[in-house]
């Protein structure tokens, strides 16, 4: 179980019910539980897509992309079933959010699955968490089976004349299942290799059918949104950026933790006010701003918004809400070798830039960072990284090769010191590399 | 192969989530994993007529996933996360203090069959890092102290 922050600056939507006990349904339902989806029910399709996309909910897995607008993609008519896909396989390092969601409010999610299928004329939903989250997956079963003898899911829903399924379903360990594409593949119970759009998933999805695929923080914010108004959300945050996020703060930080801030909340102030500075009196170094895939921030580039479109104006990702903070004594080489390892590691091998990419990334970074390194590295890790870009059917190529390119263009000169033989200015003496290195 | 009741009660459900038998797979392999300690021939060979699928179907499926093993491990398996937020926070030296503690390295087991020991990547843990994750329990916010005695539990455990 993990341990819960506070901070005065927080505004609590998605995690207004976390440590109240709301896994219990009764409990859930005294804190306005399945008010949301009863309340669609009578919106109709276009009535909820449209709260949805007038809210200004951009997805919150990493992409941004307004949920509103992904689910009016679903054709009305579809000679296959119509599905809906939560994705719970919360695995960019840095992520943790989905997390306290499964195991605070699991309601909210299976009430966030259902308002999406009414949204697009779907009666089936799935929710995959993550294999390593099996204590979160018992959670889940247990709120779908209490749900059930409720009359919430099932046939007639709420007595509306609507059925609606939802059912779990775990995975076993791939942070790659994370992609949309993958996922499905996961799920129809194959190896997570993406597939190749068009067509998008919202027209062929699961089993050739049309799917709406969502994170898990995106659904559990969806009743609140219904509950509130699309006016009253969006407001929270500055325009086309509605609502609040699920900010994990982590690294060097006095007080790391999950706080809920409004969408746009000033990163510097994320830092030093909410997640307490940086211990033992030492400085900023750097800012890796929404989960290792996103663009480091030097600490004289932490003056922004941190919502969607401001992050992205500032060359980096708002991404999946992972805040990594990074004090002056951390080596940007060690940290972009360790960053590489992962998707290194990661990588399906489909997509030969990728799996060739990571690795030699991989290897040099190693080399480089035990002293081995020439010159030329430099600009060839450059160039290599610049070259996977785009080349690749999912984003995992694309994850692993932005950080680096901004681990060079920003800290070159650490690079630098590194080379000749040169031992890491950083490292402690007698610390060994670790073993998978 | 006979594994729990309560794994054939949740098979039987799970077969009816889907329009094909196929995508109950990876969660049943993990289950099965869970009761038998690894993915031997025989659990493989069992899953795969259940699903109607071949032994190397299952097989090209268990390699691609981090968690399923062909191989036994440890009654105990140590997983130490070591990505970024976790390294930050001495991570590393974690890995290091259980590889002295427990006298085995990245994938290895000790010889009474006690403990297996990982180096895994993110956990899902990074605010309250470094964390470790000893089958499916999390330990979090960690330091080589705590970690002794996280370990010690287990022994005891393991012993009882």
């Amino acid at each position: 179980m993990a341990d819960l922050v506070s901070h005065p600056d927080e505004v609590r939507v998605v995690s207004r019910r976390f440590g109240m006990g709301a896994t219990n349904l009764d409990r859930y339902l005294e804190l306005d539980g399945y008010k949301a989806v009863q309340k669609a029910l009578g919106m109709g399709t276009d009535g909820i897509v449209n709260e949805v996309k007038n809210s200004g909910l951009r997805g919150r897995g990493g992409a941004g992309f307004s949920t509103g607008m992904k689910w009016s993609f679903v054709p009305k008519q579809a000679s296959k079933p119509k599905y809906v896909l939560c994705n719970g396989d919360e695995s960019e390092p840095g992520t943790c959010k989905d997390r306290l969601i499964f195991e605070h409010d699991p309601h909210a999610v299976i009430e966030g699955v259902v308002i999406a299928g009414l949204a697009v004329g779907s009666h089936t939903g799935y929710i995959y968490v993550r294999g390593e989250y099996r204590y979160l997956l018992d959670i889940m079963q247990k709120a779908i089976a209490d749900a059930y003898v409720r009359g919430f899911l099932g046939k007639n829903i709420f007595g509306s004349g609507y059925d609606f399924d939802v059912y779990w379903h775990g995975g076993a360990g791939a942070y790659e299942v994370g992609e949309e594409s993958a996922l499905m593949e996961s799920l129809e119970g194959k190896r997570g290799i993406p597939r190749i759009r068009p067509p998008f998933p919202a027209v062929v999805g699961l089993w050739g059918g049309p799917t709406v695929i969502n994170n898990a923080e995106t659904l559990a914010s969806v009743p609140h949104i219904i509950l509130g108004g699309a006016e009253w959300y969006a407001s929270l945050g500055p325009p086309k950026n509605g609502g609040t996020r699920l900010f994990c703060l982590s690294g060097h930080l006095k007080r790391p933790g999950v706080y809920e801030l409004p969408m746009g909340y000033n990163l510097r102030k994320m830092i030093f006010e909410v997640g307490g500075g940086i211990p033992d009196g030492r400085a900023l170094k750097a800012v890796v701003p929404g989960g290792s895939s996103t663009p480091v921030l030097k600490s004289d580039e932490i003056d922004i918004a941190m919502d969607f479109d401001s992050v992205a104006k500032s060359g980096s990702m708002l991404g999946s809400g992972g805040v990594v903070v990074l004090d002056e004594t951390t080596c940007m080489v060690k940290f972009a070798l360790r960053t590489m390892k992962f998707y290194q590691h990661e990588s399906c091998g489909w997509c030969i830039p990728c799996r060739e990419g990571t690795d030699w990334l991989k290897k040099t970074l190693i080399r480089f960072h035990a002293g081995g390194g020439v010159n030329k590295d430099i600009d060839n890790m450059y160039y290599l990284s610049e070259n996977m870009l785009g080349r690749t059917f999912c984003p995992l190529g694309d994850a692993a090769a932005m950080p680096t390119m901004a681990f060079i263009k920003k800290f070159r000169k650490e690079f630098e010191d590194h080379l000749d033989g040169k031992p890491c200015p950083f490292e402690k003496a007698g610390v060994v590399e670790s073993v998978l290195a | 192969m006979r594994f729990s009741d309560q794994f054939e009660t949740r098979f039987a459900e799970m077969i009816t989530h889907y329009p094909t038998k196929r995508p109950v797979l990876v969660p049943t392999l993990l289950y099965a994993q869970d009761e038998a300690g690894y993915l031997s021939d025989e659990v493989i060979e069992e899953i795969a007529e259940r699903l109607e699928l071949t032994a190397l179907d299952v097989r090209n499926v268990i390699s691609y996933y981090s968690m399923l093993s062909t191989k036994p491990r440890g009654k105990y398996n140590v997983q130490v996360c070591t990505n970024i937020a976790c390294m930050l926070r001495g991570g590393e030296e974690l890995l290091e203090h259980c590889e002295k503690k427990l006298g085995i390295a990245h994938k290895g087991t000790t010889p009474d069959g006690q403990f297996s020991l990982e180096e895994v990547e993110c956990i899902g843990a990074c605010s309250w890092a470094p964390a470790v994750q000893v089958n499916y329990d999390f330990h979090e916010n960690l330091t080589t102290e705590k970690m002794d005695r996280v370990l010690e539990g287990y022994a005891k455990k393991g012993a009882a």
